[in-house]
C-alpha cells in the first residue's frame, strides 16, 4: 500500500515539476507548484505508517507554508498583471545582468 | 673686514695661542682650537642662511660675517701650522668628540686627525677661501642672492674643513658628499636658468659615479680590516695586505675611482668645464683651489695603500699624466675666458696625481698648494675682466649675456684699463706656466723630475710636453685678453673700468702667494740657491710609512733624468724652454687679428677637434647616455607601461571584469531558466547522493 501511494507520489510530483518548467502561465506554474506540494504532502502521510504521526505533522507545516505561499504569490502575480496585462513569465525580465 | 664685535675675540684668540705655543715648545704638538676651526664656517653658515631668509637686504652684516668667520679659522689653521712647524716629526694628534656609529665591530667617531698633512691642507683651504671670501664682495654685491652666496660659500668651506681634517674614512666621505653638494648648490646658484641647473646637475652625477668608488673602497677596507680609522688601518695595512695583492689593488682602484670624480681626471672630468657656469669666485674656489683637489689630498692620505699596491700606483700616474696632457691640449683652441683655464685646471690636476702616483706624495701636495693660489688668481683675474665686461656692456646698453662677456675674442687690449688685474693675470699665468721664480716652477719641476727620477721615462716625457703647452695656452690666453687692440666698439670700451679695491686687493694678495709658495721648498740640486728643503721635512712624518713601502720594493729614486741629466739642469731647461714658448707664442698671437666672437667662424680640421673638446661629450652622450636613455625609454614605456600598468595591475581588473561577465550570462531574468537550473541542481545532488 505504501509503495502504490509513494509511485503516485512520485508521479505527481513529476508532473508539477515538468509543469514549471514547461508552462509560461504564472497561474499555471503556481498550480504546478501547489501540485508538487501535495506530492510531498502524500509520500509524508504514506510514510507515517512506518515512522509513526510525526511525518503528518510535517503535512500541517507543508499546508501553512503553502497557505502563506500563495497568498504571497497570488498577491504577486496579481501586481505583475496590473503592471503588464499579462502572466506570461517570458515577458518578465527585468531582474537581470 | 672683520668687523669691531669681532676684536675682544681675537684678542682672545691671540693670546690663548700664545698660550699654546708655549706649551707646544716644551711638550708635543697640542692643537689649538681644531673643533672652532670647523665651527666657524658653520656657525657662519647658520647665520648668512638666516639672514638670507629673513632679512636678505642687510648686505653689511653678511659681508662682515662671511668673510670674518673664515678669517678667524684661517688665522686658527695658520696658528697650529706655526705650532706644529714647531716641534720636529710631531705625532699626528686624534681628537674624538663623540661617538657617531656603534653597532657590533663598527665603531665611528667623530674625530679629528691633526697632523702635518691635514693641517697643511686646512691652511690652504681657509687662506685661500678667506681672499676668495673677500673678493666675493665685491663681485656679487649686487647680487639678490648675496646672503644665500655666502651661505653656502661658508657651509662649503665647513664641509672642505671636515674632509681634510677627518680621522677616519667615514667622516672624509661626509666632507666629501657636502662639498659636492655646496658644488652643485654654486654651480647653480643662478638657477633660473636651465642651463646652469642643468650644469650643476651634471657635477652632481658624475661625482656619484666617483662617490660609488668610495663606498666601495670603504665596505672592501673594513671587509678586511675591520676599521675605518685612518691611524689603525695605515698602521695594519702592510701587515694585512700582500705587497702587489688583488685585495690591495682593488681597494685603492675603488678609491682613485672617486678621486677621479671629485678631481675631474679622464673619464669623469667632463664635470669641470660646465661647473664654470656658477659664479667666478666660486670656480676660483672650488672648481680650482680646493675641492677638486681632494682627490689628491685623499691619494696623499692613503698613501700606505697605494703604496702596497703597484699596479694602482701605475693606473693613477698613467691618468693623471694622460689627462695633463689632453685637458692642456683642449685648453689651447677654447675661446671662453674661464674654459681655458678650467681646462687648465684639469691639466694641473693631472700632474698633481702624477706626482703621487709615482711616490712623490709631497710633490703632489706641495703643487696642490702653489696651484691653489695661482689658479684662483687666474679664475679671479677673469672675474674682474668678466665683471668690466659686464659693467661696460650694459653701461653702453648692449646685451650682456655670457657669450658676450666671456668670450675672449670680444677682448683684447685690457691691459690699459684693467692694470692691476693685468700685472697680476701675468704673475699667475707665469707660476702656472713654471717660470722662475715664480710658484709653479718649484712645484711643478719637483713632479717632473719626480717622475723621471721614477723611471717612468714616457710620462716624464709627457709631463715636459705638457708644461710647454701650458706656456703656451696661457701665453695665449693673455693675449686674448690684455694686449694686442680691443674688440670692443668704442662706445662700450668707453665705460671698461678696473674692479673695485676689495677685488684688486684680493688679487694682489694672491699674486703674492703665486710667488712666495713655491720657495718654501727649494731642492738643493738648483745652482745658486741655498737649499731650503722645509715642505719635505714638514711632510716627512706624514709620508715616512708610504715611502718606506716604496723604497723597500722598489729602490731608491734615481738621481738622473732617463735621459741623463741632474735635476739642477732640468729645471733650467725646463725654465728657459717655457720661456722660449712664451716668447714664441706672445709674438705670434700679438699681431693676429681676432674677429669679434659673433662675427667668428668656427675652427675646423685639427683646430676644430680641439674647440669641440675631442668630442668627448657627443661621444659620451652617443655610448652612455643615448642607450642609457633607452634602457629608461625601455623601463618606462615597456616594464612599467606595458607589464607592470597593463598587465598586473590593469589585467588583473580586466580578468575580473571579463569572468564576471561570463558568469552574469547566467542571470538571465527569466523565471524558467532558474526553475531549470534548480532542477538539474538538485537532480545532479541527488545523483551524487545515491551513488
Amino acid at each position: 500500500m505504501v509503495t502504490e501511494a509513494l509511485i503516485l507520489s512520485g508521479l505527481l510530483f513529476t508532473i508539477g515539476a515538468a509543469g514549471v518548467l514547461i508552462r509560461r502561465n504564472a497561474i499555471v506554474m503556481f498550480m504546478c507548484i501547489e501540485l508538487m506540494l501535495n506530492a510531498v504532502n502524500l509520500s509524508f502521510i504514506a510514510i507515517s505508517r512506518q515512522v509513526g504521526v510525526s511525518a503528518q505533522l510535517f503535512v500541517i507545516f507543508v499546508m501553512t507554508v503553502a497557505a502563506a505561499e500563495a497568498a504571497v504569490g497570488l498577491a504577486i502575480i496579481i501586481s505583475i498583471f496590473r503592471h503588464y496585462s499579462s502572466v506570461d513569465v517570458r515577458n518578465f525580465r527585468l531582474l537581470r545582468w | 673686514m672683520v668687523g669691531p664685535p669681532v676684536v675682544p675675540a681675537l684678542v682672545a684668540l691671540a693670546q690663548e695661542a700664545a698660550q699654546s705655543a708655549e706649551a707646544a715648545h716644551q711638550a708635543a704638538y697640542v692643537p689649538f682650537l681644531p673643533s672652532w676651526m670647523i665651527l666657524l664656517p658653520f656657525l657662519g653658515f647658520l647665520f648668512n642662511g638666516a639672514v638670507g631668509f629673513f632679512a636678505p637686504q642687510q648686505r653689511k652684516l653678511v659681508s662682515v660675517v662671511g668673510p670674518g668667520v673664515l678669517g678667524l679659522a684661517a688665522l686658527i689653521a695658520v696658528v697650529n701650522l706655526v705650532m706644529l712647524a714647531g716641534v720636529h716629526d710631531a705625532e699626528a694628534v686624534i681628537r674624538s668628540y663623540f661617538v657617531w656609529i656603534d653597532i657590533g665591530q663598527l665603531r665611528i667617531d667623530a674625530a679629528l686627525q691633526l697632523d702635518q698633512l691635514s693641517i697643511l691642507m686646512a691652511v690652504v683651504v681657509t687662506v685661500v677661501s678667506f681672499i676668495i671670501h673677500v673678493y666675493s664682495i665685491g663681485y656679487m654685491g649686487a647680487d639678490p642672492g648675496y646672503a644665500r652666496y655666502f651661505s653656502y660659500l661658508n657651509l662649503f668651506v665647513f664641509f672642505m674643513l671636515v674632509l681634510v681634517l677627518a680621522a677616519n674614512f667615514p667622516i672624509m666621505f661626509i666632507g666629501w658628499e657636502g662639498v659636492g653638494l655646496c658644488s652643485y648648490l654654486l654651480i647653480g646658484f643662478w638657477f633660473t636658468q636651465g642651463e646652469k641647473a642643468e650644469a650643476g646637475q651634471k657635477a652632481f652625477v658624475v661625482n656619484r659615479i666617483g662617490d660609488f668608488g668610495f663606498l666601495m673602497a670603504m665596505f672592501a677596507l673594513y671587509a678586511y680590516l675591520g676599521t675605518l680609522d685612518f691611524h689603525t688601518v695605515f698602521e695594519m695595512a702592510p701587515r694585512a695586505f700582500e705587497y702587489g695583492g688583488a685585495a690591495v689593488t682593488l681597494i685603492t682602484l675603488f678609491l682613485f675611482l672617486g678621486c677621479t670624480g671629485k678631481s675631474a681626471q679622464i673619464p669623469l672630468y667632463v664635470w669641470l668645464p660646465d661647473a664654470m657656469d656658477g659664479p667666478t669666485p666660486v670656480s676660483a674656489l672650488i672648481h680650482a683651489a680646493t675641492m677638486v683637489t681632494a682627490g689628491v689630498y685623499l691619494v696623499a692620505r692613503s698613501g700606505v695603500l697605494f703604496a702596497l699596491a703597484p699596479i694602482s700606483m701605475n693606473v693613477v700616474a698613467v691618468i693623471g699624466a694622460v689627462t695633463a696632457l689632453f685637458a692642456g691640449t683642449i685648453a689651447v683652441m677654447q675661446f671662453d675666458i674661464k674654459r681655458v683655464i678650467a681646462y687648465s685646471t684639469i691639466s694641473q690636476l693631472g700632474y698633481m696625481f702624477l706626482a703621487v702616483g709615482v711616490g712623490a706624495f709631497t710633490a703632489g701636495i706641495f703643487h696642490l698648494g702653489t696651484h691653489a693660489f695661482f689658479k684662483a688668481l687666474l679664475f679671479m683675474a677673469s672675474g674682474a675682466v668678466i665683471h668690466a665686461m659686464h659693467h661696460a656692456l650694459e653701461h653702453a646698453g648692449e646685451p650682456a649675456g655670457e657669450d658676450m662677456t666671456q668670450d675672449m675674442r670680444n677682448m683684447g687690449g685690457l691691459r690699459s684699463h684693467l692694470p692691476t688685474t693685468f700685472k697680476t693675470a701675468w704673475v699667475a699665468a707665469l707660476a702656472l706656466a713654471g717660470v722662475f721664480p715664480f710658484a709653479g716652477f718649484f712645484s711643478k719641476d719637483e713632479i717632473i723630475w719626480s717622475a723621471g727620477a721614477a723611471g717612468q721615462t714616457v710620462l716624464w716625457a709627457i709631463g715636459i710636453a705638457t708644461a710647454l703647452l701650458t706656456a703656451g695656452y696661457i701665453t695665449r690666453w693673455l693675449v686674448m685678453v690684455f694686449h694686442g687692440e680691443n674688440r670692443m666698439g668704442r662706445e662700450v670700451r668707453g665705460y671698461l673700468h678696473e674692479a673695485p679695491l676689495v677685488m684688486t686687493g684680493a688679487l694682489v694678495v694672491l699674486a703674492i702667494g703665486s710667488v712666495v709658495t713655491g720657495w718654501v721648498n727649494i731642492p738643493e740640486a738648483l745652482p745658486l740657491l741655498p737649499e731650503f728643503t722645509w715642505l719635505h721635512g714638514f711632510l716627512h712624518p706624514s709620508f715616512e710609512a708610504a715611502e718606506h713601502i716604496l723604497v723597500e720594493h722598489l729602490g731608491e729614486p734615481a738621481h738622473a733624468a732617463p735621459v741623463g741629466g741632474g735635476e739642477g739642469v732640468w729645471a733650467i731647461i725646463s725654465t728657459v724652454a717655457a720661456l722660449a714658448v712664451i716668447v714664441i707664442v706672445f709674438n705670434a698671437l700679438r699681431a693676429k687679428k681676432y674677429r669679434p666672437a659673433a662675427e667668428a667662424v668656427e675652427p675646423s680640421g685639427p683646430a676644430g677637434l680641439l674647440y669641440h673638446k675631442y668630442y668627448v661629450d657627443e661621444v659620451y652622450e652617443t655610448l652612455i647616455l643615448r642607450p642609457f636613455r633607452g634602457i629608461c625609454r625601455f623601463s618606462w614605456r615597456v616594464i612599467d607601461q606595458v607589464v607592470i600598468d597593463g598587465v598586473a595591475v590593469n589585467g588583473t581588473a580586466y580578468a575580473t571584469r571579463f569572468f564576471g561577465w561570463i558568469v552574469s550570462r547566467l542571470q538571465t531574468g527569466q523565471v524558467g531558466t532558474y526553475a531549470l537550473i534548480v532542477v538539474l541542481g538538485v537532480l545532479v545532488f541527488l545523483g551524487f547522493v545515491t551513488l
